[in-house]
């Protein structure tokens, strides 16, 4: 296991060495900062001084060395924009969206692994029917859409819900959050679900087909010829073997939902990393953009790595594989 | 000769499919004996696996058992509902399947399964339920039986899997087991161990066994009366000298004909021309009929059964004269 561990996080720092280059050049790709960021009106001395200020005179690998260099040192450098240095900036936002990407992934787990359970022990009942034509429309309608026809419902017709921002906050054992107070949760409901939607829809699917794929396999018929109550077999058999190709699809939805909430956090003024990145590309604020995907990249390393423990923890044909591969 | 102790009389199970009402057996009567083997033999599709599936009580939407009543030490079994049926299953009748490396569940240790077997039937410590595992473990012949207890399955072979699904599905003691081709998935020589240790844990316990099999071969060594069917319906029962030795339904003879131990070498294997005809259209005479030589007009008509000897029916209008 601990070789395992080990050689996992060798590949991590590699990927993310691989990833710094690829984010490099092809942020550089996109176009010249220093055309946006400063105005046309400006004399061609203030410009490179302007340029020089900001490091941009130097030829790309230089520069890249120097951001690698700092980069090791904790050093992320400053937004182009704000000034100010990007974790710090980044700091900031990320609590929105943890926030907003954990209510959604609760949501969406806590709704499709039972709808679709249902779904595969029963898909002739009218439920079964019903969760399954729920999850097309879910998967069918684009999420600015389904986003905009919420505000409208809760927020204006039946105004039941707020529109925008985070709401009140509070901090309880040193973590600041709106999730700590009722005001907050009426903020973020609406927007989760919002996100949930699509990935809750998939999941469903997905929960579905393996349920149905495993409840007719001669295990299950063997647990039912044993006597074993119909709960116990759901859960204990065919839940447990549905849950191996299920942790692979959450553990990816998981990451998508902390990371691209860009739509969501758009629709809903969701103070968020979503809406940073966007503005950020808007700018090419360079130091910012490569920050927020560095962040992205090390969450779907860190999510998949767990993942994989999971794996190992679920399925013990996968640690025996294992076994002989690092013996 | 002994009294029944298991009886199955004009069964019917049914699916009602979209494309139509599918019967898969169709007034299926037979009895078992303690410490006896029944063969039922057929082609897949035969209805023989339903068969089994319904004396389980195990029969899935949209499949029902729609008349015929089976019953076991003189109770009814097919008015029970699921979870009263669920008392039976695995304590008075169990079951074995065809494919040991599909009948243990994959993430759960042998352990836990055979607890889980014991734990839906009767409340104990778990030492009590370990030594009786590893008792019925060593039953079955299981080598270092501790070792496999903890084991996972797939780190155990074919023969050794299906073992450990004969060791629960002996542990409660059944009256009745239903054996669904458990050897057909094993290698010639793990079937004769395994047929071996199942006759005689018959023998020394007195239960009665169903074996569900295609192989004749399997059956004339382990079986006391063979049963034939064809897209659900019985064609001839008998013991197994009077099946092997002397058959007279002509889908009989056929099918012993293409067992291929019994051609000479060098000759073609003997085929059975034509497929079994579509459940969904069955006609009221006898199924076979399209396929045999020997029929007549008189086969469209319902077969009536010929009791040729105490214990050898037939349902045929030309059997075979010896």
């Amino acid at each position: 296991m601990l070789s395992f561990v080990l050689q996992r996080l060798l590949q991590s720092v590699i990927v993310v060495f691989v990833l710094s280059i690829v984010l490099f050049v092809g942020v550089w790709l996109i176009g010249n900062p220093a055309d946006i960021l400063i105005s046309s009106e400006a004399s061609e001395a203030d410009r490179l001084a302007a340029i020089a200020a900001l490091g941009l005179d130097k030829p790309l690998w230089h520069q890249y060395l120097v951001f690698l260099g700092n980069a090791a040192q904790g050093d992320w450098g400053a937004s182009f924009v704000y000034k100010e240095p990007v974790v710090s900036i980044l700091l900031q936002r990320l609590p929105a969206s943890l926030e907003l990407g954990l209510v959604a992934f609760l949501i969406a787990v806590g709704i499709s692994i039972p709808a679709g359970l249902y779904a595969g022990l029963k898909p002739e009942s009218l439920l079964g029917r019903g969760i399954m034509a729920f999850s097309l429309i879910g998967v069918s309608i684009p999420t600015f859409w389904q986003g905009m026809l919420l505000i409208v419902a809760f927020g204006i017709a039946l105004p039941i819900l707020p529109v925008g921002d985070r709401g009140q906050l509070a901090t309880h054992f040193g973590i600041t959050s709106s999730l700590w107070t009722l005001d907050g949760w009426s903020h973020v409901v609406m927007p989760a679900f919002s996100l949930a939607l699509l990935k809750m829809s998939l999941l469903m699917r997905v929960t579905r087909a393996a349920t149905m794929e495993i409840s007719c396999l001669d295990f299950v018929k063997f647990a039912y010829a044993k006597g074993v109550k119909s709960r116990k077999v759901i859960v204990g058999h065919i839940l447990r073997n549905a849950l191996v190709p299920l942790v692979t699809v959450t553990g990816i939805e998981l990451g998508n939902l902390l990371a691209y909430g860009v739509i969501t956090e758009t629709v809903f003024s969701w103070p968020g990393l979503g809406k940073l990145l966007i503005n950020s590309i808007k700018v090419l604020d360079r130091p910012l953009i490569v920050a927020q995907l560095t962040y992205t990249a090390l969450l779907f390393i860190a999510i998949n790595f767990i993942v994989d423990i999971l794996h190992t923890v679920i399925d013990p044909r996968v640690k025996s594989v294992m076994r002989r591969r690092t013996a | 000769m002994t009294e029944p102790f298991f009886q199955v009389d004009g069964l019917n199970t049914w699916f009602f499919t979209r494309q139509g009402m599918v019967k898969s057996v169709r007034d299926i009567s037979f009895d078992l004996t303690r410490g006896e083997v029944l063969g039922i033999v057929g082609e897949s599709g035969s209805g023989k696996s339903v068969t089994g599936m319904s004396i389980m009580g195990q029969i899935d939407e949209p499949g029902r058992i729609v008349s015929g009543s089976i019953t076991l030490n003189g109770e009814e079994l097919t008015t029970l509902d699921f979870e009263e049926m669920r008392r039976y299953r695995g304590r008075r009748i169990a079951m074995i399947f065809q494919n040991p490396l599909m009948t243990l569940n994959p993430l759960m240790r042998v352990r836990d399964q055979m607890y889980e077997a014991i734990g839906a039937h009767e409340d104990g410590s778990r030492r009590k339920m370990h030594d009786r595992c590893i008792e019925a473990l060593k039953a079955v012949g299981i080598p270092s039986p501790e070792e496999r207890f903890n084991a996972y399955p797939h780190e155990m072979s074919g023969g050794m899997r299906q073992r450990v699904v004969i060791a629960i599905a002996l542990l409660l003691g059944p009256d009745l087991i239903i054996a669904d081709e458990p050897t057909t998935a094993l290698d010639v020589t793990i079937q004769a161990q395994i047929i071996y240790q199942i006759r005689r844990q018959i023998d020394e316990r007195g239960l009665g066994m169903i074996w569900i099999t295609h192989d004749l071969s399997t059956l004339s060594e382990l079986a006391d009366r063979i049963m034939v069917m064809y897209a659900g319906a019985m064609m001839e029962i008998g013991t197994t000298q009077e099946i092997i030795g002397s058959a007279r339904h002509p889908y009989t003879r056929k099918l012993l004909d293409s067992v291929p131990s019994r051609n000479t070498p060098g000759e073609k294997l003997k085929q059975i021309p034509g497929n079994m005809p579509s459940l969904l259209a069955l006609g009221k005479g006898c199924p076979f009929a399209s396929r045999c030589e020997r029929a007549t007009e008189i086969c469209g008509e319902p077969v009536p059964a010929t009791q040729l000897s105490g214990t050898h029916r037939i349902w045929c209008y030309h059997p075979f004269e010896d």
